[in-house]
């Protein structure tokens, strides 16, 4: 009996495992930095580059950081997902314009639509490596007392938006 | 086809000479730790090279976050965890052994045990159904090959 037993029982812990391997997201590793202080930073802003922000300016609001290029290909496919969150007028969110040359940035704004409050230049990537950075676009929500509470990579979707990160906004604004 | 086939290996070439930039190391042993860290940091683009390999953007950025440590004067370990505390010990080809690596470290070991024990099991079981095991004595065999014997023996 057990000898029949037994090869079943593997394969349904092989399958198990497999079934695991093929739902994950390999694209998708965990960030060390959830729930750590967010890693500093003082940039010059996209639309007047002689003034920066810094991080400390942000302290006491909920506020995201989305990751953008104008090369990025996937920034395009959140992009009017992102317009609509800012119409709802919810959120500060803050545009990190990772690796890109500024006429190009604008240029990008001024046809897609801008939904960022302040967009920060990273022309080096030095900030979206402290970020722990590694593909555009990425999703970073921060709350009040400046604490990253979680991290998208890739496109955020449709439902992601309404499901994730609005609900999660909507509670880190409600804690004090 | 000559031709052909060289300029297809010519071409596929040029990622290799893309991925290395000239760096210069006024201390050798600095040079063999520059070495020996990007062969063991991940690109996390294209997850399956290190960063010595790869030509993605991420990886020469990382190159360049080495070498610059390396210049500043840091250890071999406050570099891989500057790159730990960004990307997480994926990060590295030779993740430390801790509690949410443990699988991935003892995981082959396990499996080699019980295959281990498998085999034993298996092969023992097997050598007692064929009647090799010299403890196992047939007596209505042997009392045939005495008498055989002494027949023999008559003769």
């Amino acid at each position: 009996m057990l000898k029949y037993i037994l090869p079943l029982l593997l394969f349904i812990v092989m399958a198990i495992f497999l079934a695991m391997g093929l739902s994950l997201n390999p694209r998708d590793i965990p960030s060390p930095l959830i729930n750590k202080a967010a890693p500093d930073f003082s940039l010059p802003i996209l639309a007047e580059p002689e003034k920066t922000l810094s991080k400390n300016e942000l302290l006491g609001k909920v506020w995201l950081l989305n990751v953008w290029a104008s090369w990025c290909g996937s920034c395009r496919q959140e992009h009017p997902i992102f317009n609509q969150l800012a119409k709802k007028n919810l959120v500060t969110i803050i545009g990190l314009n990772y690796k890109d040359e500024a006429p190009n940035a604008k240029q990008w704004l001024s046809q897609l639509g801008n939904p960022y409050n302040v967009s920060i230049m990273d022309q080096e990537g030095r900030t979206g490596m402290d970020y722990g950075v590694y593909g555009v676009p990425e999703t970073f929500v921060i709350d009040k007392k400046g604490v990253i509470r979680y991290k998208h990579t890739g496109p955020v979707s449709v439902s992601d938006m309404q499901t994730l990160l609005i609900p999660l906004i909507s509670q880190l604004k409600a804690e004090i | 086809m000559l031709v052909f086939r060289t300029l297809v290996l010519l071409i596929l070439s040029f990622n290799c000479f893309a991925a290395v930039e000239y760096r210069k190391f006024s201390d050798p042993q600095q040079e063999q730790s520059y070495k020996t860290l990007i062969a063991e940091i991940r690109c996390l683009v294209c997850q399956n090279q290190t960063i010595a390999d790869s030509n993605a953007d991420l990886a020469k950025d990382l190159r360049r976050q080495v070498y610059e440590m390396l210049q500043e004067g840091k250890s071999q370990v406050e570099i891989a965890d500057f790159m730990t505390d960004r990307y997480g010990d994926f990060v590295l080809y030779n993740p430390p052994f801790k509690a949410k690596t443990g699988l991935l470290w003892l995981g082959p070991v396990v499996f080699l045990l019980i295959g281990l024990l498998t085999l034993i099991l298996y092969s023992r079981k097997k050598r007692r159904d064929n009647g090799l095991d010299s403890n196992v004595v047939d007596k209505e065999k042997q009392v045939k090959v005495k008498a055989l014997l002494e027949e023999g023996e008559q003769l």
